[in-house]
């Protein structure tokens, strides 16, 4: 107790001395504080983890570690991927904890479970590593955001990328979730209104391991595009036996992975995924403004950050400018601001909030490099197209509410 | 399943065969390890991890953390080097630890060697990350070959090859020899074997250590096959317990065969309905249950 | 100090947890509830018939997801609540006829690992089902009303349901385990033979004891689910019927408190190693090894054992009692 009224006067002193004329008593109990729920331990920590408490620091850092005059602070946990550890923390933090907005979120369980508990509370999430499309249809709230991307768009950004080289046959092969079938579904969707063909499925159970039974099938069908409607080893491990069979390695059959991070190419490394077509949210060497961040981050990390590290930076960056811009910590006038702003920095652009809670924003369309083009380690993709956000995003659903209500 | 023809079905037969022969070598090192000691070894998966991991480090990091650069471990050294580490570590494992638990319940055993999985799957994703590594599998190996109704790669050949003798080597150890023979007197009396004046502990510890050695052949052996990760044994195992449960636990022919077996039904449903491709090994390990209870090869009543 | 005492004691203390803000999260609490509760079940069997489970997953999450689905669309009405409750520990109870009427076939070893072939299809199934929500799971439970009169939305209210459900669960337990039907299964682990030569049917007996437990996992999972307002995949994985294996041995095996024990440390430890993150795993393997190495009857059953044998020395030695039954 008495350590909270020291911290608060302490608050109080600093923000007087910085900032003068704005008092902190705009923000609740003295402290913004951003909280960070993920995996460290587990299956999604490479792309989330640490990296993620990183790059959110380094635009806490950058708003020079305070706003509207009160200190921010952050705290970060490891969820282990349990909706009901995830839930647990979330709760405390909020009654007890000061916590004002909760980030990253890499399975949908985790974010779907705080999202509830923070619509209770009056309190933001921002999911920039969660990608379900439940978070932005039947799930939405007008408290949440989904920063970085979502199945739809990153399915649907590949598919008519490729649909316009006219590779008009589509295999897929998907992993038997959730994830997967709405990934198969968006991206079947667009291939067929688009005039294209869907020539098969094969659903595979998660985790997957051997993965040349279905690749042998996709290739017998002589489908132009085998695409990979999974994640993460399932994908690695489906690419990694696709090139033992040769497959994919000609222009008539290509393989295209609808959700990969970075840190999948660089496991599979160069010689097996060369030519693969994708879609991010972001690619550290897209331009100097990007890689001004990633050069920052790296020289913490070691290692470039992936597009859901990046979109983390970017979310708690944006969050504290809409505290700073609307006076308050308050979560609906800072979700209010929010949708006013349009999100332009280092990582995402031409960024607008919709109601239902989608950052809709330009997604960039990529091909893998071949070894011999790449100068550096990291130096992976050809920026191939910028996608515009308003092509690939889905329309506002019925499922939402908050869309119906214009 | 009109429209499969004669060659596709051969060859998805095929890939299920390299898949049993991974399930075979496990589930005989399971199958080993419980006859002659009575535990149920839970950390055969993570010991599949660390031999690959092991190839891995000796190919790709190995030379650069010791300074030399150019010092590699190629594939057929790391064929027998990484099972031997593996092996002495696991029978280090059963000195100290695994020992002490002999005298009691099977479920203090299969915990200890849980906890022991945890700890080392945790360990490796701590410092190499779960993304995981990839792994060649030699030049010689490189390549496919035309085996009449498809092009399979080398390297797969040569697993198929590689494992079905290990096996082959494995059973007729156990089965045919002497020292095939005292192993079996240990499952059956072991104080008895002791009065013969065979250390009956040294036995015990190294056949621990020659089932461990067997998960770790898998491992390199499935390091240019699978992306190398913390988890990648892990996923197995679980398929693995159920080969063991329908082949009788105990019973390495019957680990083999069941183990093989599986592979190929496992290769056929995902042709036909590849969602079910893990659970039907399940499926079928209750159906086994009812009709045979003590597994398909058991000896006990 | 006997077990009465303790518990009484122990439920005076929970009672007024919510009075006194800032003594424990009361939503924490609840959560070692539940899992307290799932952990009694598991010792249920485990402690009294010698069986080990690696199904209990199922058990917890089959009655989640129930007690769930059925919240979402009738939890307005009044017998809202009750009824989808006791709809999940019906279903726990069958899938654990199912799940225990082919493993008791077995015995030993083969029990527990054909328990851990069968859980996964269970697992298989929540994922392929419509109704479960896949990996998403069921979110937004709502918890209802107390038959149209006490709205447990209010966490202080919830508490208390919470803490008379509990509390009825564990006196359940208590109640099995010293009825003729608890006395026979204690027969039949120490020595089956003997109890089959006196007329009983081990078999059966064994399969009730197995539904039973398994509907008390149910119980504690029904429970879960209303709480959090979530059920998910994880609530029928392999980790949460190891974690249950955790929790029972760190508690000690056979005693009455000792899952509560269990319980209460693994949730506090998997929450405070949230926030220290990385080595979650490792820490839980290495707590699982020392236990398995050096302490196997857990920190319940290392106390009786430490009192029992202050107390030997200050009396002439006697035969000494099975620590299931020096616990009760």
């Amino acid at each position: 107790m008495r350590s909270r009224v020291i911290g608060y006067a302490l608050g109080l002193s600093l923000a007087a001395l910085a900032s003068g004329a704005r008092a902190a008593d705009t923000v609740s109990d003295g402290v913004v504080k951003v909280g960070i729920l993920n995996d460290l331990s587990g299956i999604y920590s490479d792309f989330t983890g640490r990296g993620s408490a990183v790059a959110a620091q380094i635009a806490i850092d950058e708003m020079g570690g305070k706003v509207l005059g009160a200190p921010v602070e952050l705290v970060a946990a490891d969820h282990q991927n349990k909706p009901d550890i995830a839930a647990n923390l979330a709760r405390e933090w909020f009654d007890q904890g000061k916590v004002d907005m909760i980030a990253d979120f890499p399975t949908s369980s985790t974010a779907l479970a705080v999202m509830e508990i923070a619509k209770q509370k009056n309190r933001v999430t921002m999911l920039s590593a969660g990608v379900a499309m439940a978070a932005i249809t039947d799930k939405c709230s007008a408290l949440s955001a989904q920063w970085m991307v979502n199945t739809y768009a990153l399915a649907a950004g590949t598919a008519k990328a490729l649909l316009k080289t006219g590779r008009k046959s589509w295999y897929f092969v998907t992993a038997d979730y959730t994830f997967g079938h709405s990934l198969e579904k968006d991206a079947a969707a667009v291939v067929e209104a688009e005039g294209g063909k869907v020539l098969g499925v094969s659903r595979h159970p998660f985790p997957g391991g051997d993965f040349s039974s279905y690749m042998l099938k996709a290739q017998a069908t002589g489908a132009q595009v085998i695409a990979l409607a999974n994640a993460g080893s399932d994908t690695v491990n489906a690419v990694k036996q696709a090139a033992e069979y040769g497959i994919g390695r000609s222009d008539k059959q290509v393989i295209a992975p609808l959700l990969t991070y970075i840190t999948d190419v660089k496991s599979l490394g160069l010689a097996k995924a060369q030519d693969m077509y994708l879609t991010e949210a972001f690619y550290w060497d897209y331009d100097d403004r990007s890689r001004a961040f990633a050069e920052q981050y790296f020289s913490k990390m070691k290692r470039m950050p992936s597009a859901s590290q990046a979109a983390i930076y970017s979310a708690v960056l944006s969050y504290l400018k809409a505290i700073q811009a609307a006076g308050t910590d308050e979560a609906g006038a800072v979700m209010k601001q929010l949708r006013s702003m349009t999100i332009d920095d280092a990582v995402i652009r031409n960024g607008k909030l919709r109601a239902d809670g989608a950052l809709v924003h330009d997604l960039l369309l990529l091909q893998v490099k071949k070894p011999a083009e790449s100068k550096r380690d990291w130096d992976f993709y050809h920026v191939k197209a910028v996608l515009k956000g308003d092509d690939v995003y889905p329309k506002p659903s019925d499922a939402c509410p908050l869309n119906a209500k214009g | 399943m009109s429209d499969i023809t004669l060659q596709a079905f051969m060859a998805q037969l095929t890939i299920g065969l390299i898949g049993g022969c991974f399930y075979a070598m496990l589930s005989m090192g399971l199958a080993i390890i419980f006859g002659l000691l009575n535990i149920i070894n839970f950390t055969h998966g993570a010991q599949f991890m660390m031999a690959a991991f092991l190839a891995w480090i000796g190919l790709t990091q190995g030379g650069p953390w010791l300074g030399q650069p150019d010092l590699q471990v190629n594939f057929w050294l790391a064929l027998v080097l990484a099972p031997a580490l593996v092996a002495l570590f696991g029978m280090a494992i059963e000195r100290t630890l695994l020992r002490r638990l002999y005298h009691l319940d099977h479920l203090y055993g299969l915990l200890l060697t849980f906890g022991v999985a945890l700890v080392m799957e945790g360990g490796f994703r701590y410092v190499f990350g779960v993304s995981g590594q990839g792994y060649e599998p030699p030049e010689i190996l490189q390549g496919p070959v035309d085996v009449g109704f498809m092009l399979l790669p080398k390297y797969r050949v040569f697993v198929v090859a590689a494992s079905l003798l290990i096996c082959l080597a494995t059973w007729y150890l156990f089965e045919r020899t002497k020292l095939g023979a005292y192993l079996r007197a240990g499952t059956e009396n072991p104080r008895l074997l002791q009065a013969f004046g065979i250390n009956v502990p040294v036995m015990i510890t190294l056949t621990y250590g020659f089932g461990v050695a067997l998960a770790g052949i898998a491992g390199v052996l499935a390091a240019p096959i699978m992306q190398i990760t913390p988890l990648m044994g892990g996923s197995l195992l679980n398929i693995v317990f159920a080969v063991v449960v329908i082949g009788g636990l105990g019973s390495i022919l019957g680990a083999m065969l069941t183990g093989l077996g599986l592979g190929l039904i496992e290769g056929l449903t995902k042709v036909v309905y590849p969602e079910a491709s893990t659970v039907v090994v399940f499926v079928i390990m209750a159906l086994a249950l009812l009709l045979r209870p003590a597994g398909l090869f058991g000896r006990e009543a | 100090m006997n077990a009465k005492t303790l518990f009484a004691a122990l439920l005076a203390l929970l009672l007024v947890v919510p009075l006194v803000p800032g003594l424990i999260y009361p939503i924490f609490v609840m959560k070692v509830m539940a899992y307290g509760l799932f952990a009694c079940a598991f010792n249920l069997l485990l402690g009294f018939t010698g069986l080990v489970s690696f199904a209990h997953a199922a058990f917890l999450g089959t009655a989640g997801y129930v007690t769930g689905a059925l919240m979402i669309r009738f939890g307005a009405h009044p017998l809202g609540v009750p009824v989808s409750f006791a709809a999940g520990v019906a279903a726990a109870a069958l899938v654990g006829f199912a799940i225990g009427g082919l493993a008791i076939r077995r015995r030993g070893i083969y029990f527990a690992m054909i328990t851990l072939a069968l859980s996964q299809i269970v697992y298989f199934l929540a994922v392929q089902f419509r109704w479960t929500g896949g990996e998403d799971g069921l979110q937004g439970i709502p918890r209802g009303t107390l038959l149209g009169l006490v709205d447990l939305s209010n966490d202080t209210a919830m508490y208390y349901l919470a803490l008379a459900l509990f509390a009825a669960g564990f006196l359940f337990i208590h109640r099995v385990v010293h009825s003729p039907f608890g006395q026979i299964l204690q027969a039949v682990r120490d020595n089956e033979a003997r109890a089959v030569s006196l007329g009983y049917d081990a078999s059966r007996f064994q399969l009730l004891a197995f539904v039973l437990s398994a509907a008390v996992a149910g119980y504690a999972g029904a429970l879960k689910a209303l709480v959090f307002g979530l059920v998910s995949l994880n609530d029928v994985s392999l980790h949460t019927s190891t974690e249950v294996v955790l929790m029972t041995l760190l508690g000690g095996v056979g005693t009455l408190f000792g899952p509560l024990v269990g319980a209460a440390l693994v949730v506090g430890l998997q929450n405070y190693l949230a926030t220290i993150g990385d080595l979650v795993t490792v820490v839980i393997g290495l707590i699982f090894i020392l236990c398995v190495s050096f302490f196997r009857r857990g920190v319940v059953g290392e106390w009786l054992h430490w009192r029992h044998r202050r107390a030997a020395r200050a009396a002439p030695p006697r035969p000494h009692p099975a620590p299931a039954a020096e616990a009760a």
